[in-house]
């Protein structure tokens, strides 16, 4: 009794195992074929240019209002942490260093996936159901060149510059709190920034991040949509899909990343 | 007369279920062919199957004297382009104008001026009646427009054969009427070739050449209109005056009600 009921456990965590591996390798399969046809994205940038208006100019509003917030957290909690030590003046560098290496390219990538990515996703899903996918396809029109591709690449574009901003937010956030409400130097603020935060290190290593995550999020939201059971149901579930794997690929990669980063590439 | 599209010996299903059984079919060039029957019967796997959405692994299926099969994507794009499509709903691009969708394969596959392809779009939405709606987006259509907008785009190109999929679904009777007529008219106009499938007996049998009737994945009767009206045929007479019951029994296969009732004899 109990052998049957271990062996039906070890059976269903290797088959959800084995569903979430199929999954995983789809999504990277169709990633390949989005590359492969991509070449109408470039020849026709209009198209990718109307995605980025959609995906990230859309996306501008959450992006920096949450920007703002985090960086004021970040103001407070730095300078409440610091002062006991006496470095509240590097409450500027904590804010900086968090946003541009971590929270920057990360919490971004979050928002961009439930914001963007869950657009996405319904997007293409209710093209499918309601057969517009198909009657390009009629029309000798390839759908992943003319309707995945395009989005895809105006996400991963998106992605970069909506992370910039939003550590560019962040830091404005902490500067109102730490100097302007609680009377941290401003010079100091600046200056010790200026010092600690380094270019090839930090905000290079941020960016091509927030450039894995734009093309993690856009290949999970542009596949799940793609391939919705062409349903109301299909595509709420492809919706919520979207925004769960999204979050996770975004935590796990961004793990993989820094230990690359922190450790050195070689 | 030569056939545009001809099919033979053609088996087909989804999985072990066999949907199409040793269909033989042949449409004429110039000709208006209707396939009927009643729902889930298989003509719409039938239209995917000459519109090569579906590829036919037992008996052969050709359009224009090329052979579906065992055709590569690049061959049945070139013979899409000679195709036009009007789906069940008309799968309009939901995030284009009336005048941009008919305007799309233009773009898509020609390279003329935008001078000559408004002119073309124009003529289109004329020919249909809807060179007044032009600016409007397919949401702010009722559905008789929406499908007569969507004939406008499946003849854009002037195709030579046009595959409409119930291309009479919950249209009201002014509008079903019209529809109808379009279809005749556009099909004589343009020197195409049309496959209808549809249930609708009244307004179908007033505009085909030809008609098929498809039962359970088997042509069960074909003719002229005068002929399939004539029929004495149990399963034709019963679809052309829409009796409850007939060769398609009312009831669906079932237990005896004194069984599912829990009543036994005793």
């Amino acid at each position: 009794m109990v052998l049957e009921a271990t062996l039906r456990g070890i059976r269903l965590v290797g088959d959800r195992t084995l569903r979430i591996v199929e999954r995983i390798g789809a999504t990277v399969a169709f990633l390949v074929m989005t590359l492969v046809h991509s070449a109408t994205s470039f020849r026709r940038f209009d198209l990718v240019i109307r995605e980025i208006f959609f995906a990230g100019v859309q996306s501008l509003i959450i992006i920096l209002v949450s920007g703002l917030f985090v960086g004021m957290v970040l103001g407070l909690q730095g300078h409440e942490t610091l002062q006991n030590y006496g470095s509240e003046q590097s409450v500027g560098v904590l804010v900086a260093l968090s946003l541009v290496r971590e929270l920057g390219p990360v919490v971004a990538a979050l928002l961009f996936a439930s914001r963007a990515g869950s657009a996405i996703t319904a997007e293409i899903g209710l093209m499918k159901a309601t057969e517009q996918l198909s009657a390009m396809e009629m029309m000798a029109i390839n759908p992943i060149a003319r309707v995945v591709a395009p989005r895809f690449w105006g996400g991963v574009i998106s992605m970069p510059l909506l992370a910039m901003l939003f550590s560019a937010m962040g830091i404005i956030g902490g500067f109102l709190v730490a100097v302007v409400l609680i009377g941290v130097d401003d010079g100091a603020f600046w200056s010790q920034m200026q010092a600690a935060v380094d270019f090839r290190h930090d905000i290079v290593n941020g960016i091509i991040k927030s450039l894995v995550f734009g093309v993690a999020v856009s290949a999970i939201a542009t596949f799940e949509g793609y391939e919705a059971p062409p349903t109301a149901e299909g595509v709420s579930g492809a919706t919520t899909r979207t925004v769960v794997s999204s979050s996770l690929a975004i935590l796990a990669l961004d793990l993989v990343l820094t230990a690359f980063m922190l450790k050195g590439w070689n | 007369m030569t056939n545009l599209v001809e099919i033979s010996n053609l088996n087909f299903g989804y999985g072990s279920r066999l949907v199409l059984k040793g269909i033989n079919l042949a449409v004429p060039k110039g000709s208006l062919v209707a396939i009927m029957g009643l729902s889930g019967c298989g003509k719409t796997t039938l239209l995917r199957l000459i519109g090569g959405q579906l590829r036919a692994r037992d008996g052969t299926v050709t359009v224009a004297g090329q052979r579906l099969n065992d055709m590569s994507q690049g061959e049945l794009y070139a013979l899409r382009r000679r195709l036009g499509m009007l789906f069940q709903f008309g799968a309009l691009f939901t995030d284009l104008s009336v005048y941009d969708n008919v305007a799309f394969q233009m773009r898509e596959h020609t390279q003329l001026p935008e001078s000559v392809i408004r002119d073309l779009t124009l003529m289109k939405l004329n020919a249909v009646g809807l060179r007044g709606v032009q600016s409007l987006m397919p949401s702010e259509m009722s559905g008789g427009m929406a499908r007569r907008v969507a004939l406008a785009r499946a003849t854009a190109l002037d195709p030579e054969l046009i595959l409409y999929d119930e291309p009479f679904a919950g249209l009201d009777p002014i509008s079903l009427g019209v529809i109808g007529q379009l279809i005749r008219r556009l099909n004589d106009a343009l020197g195409a070739t049309s496959v209808l499938v549809t249930h609708d007996v009244q307004e179908s049998l007033k505009i085909v050449d030809y008609v098929y009737f498809v039962s359970e994945g088997v042509i069960v009767a074909q003719g002229t209109p005068d002929q399939i009206r004539a029929s004495t045929l149990p399963f034709v007479h019963q679809f052309i005056w829409g009796e409850a019951d007939g060769p398609m029994p009312f009831h669906y296969p079932a237990r005896t009600m004194s069984d599912d009732l829990g009543m036994r004899e005793a």
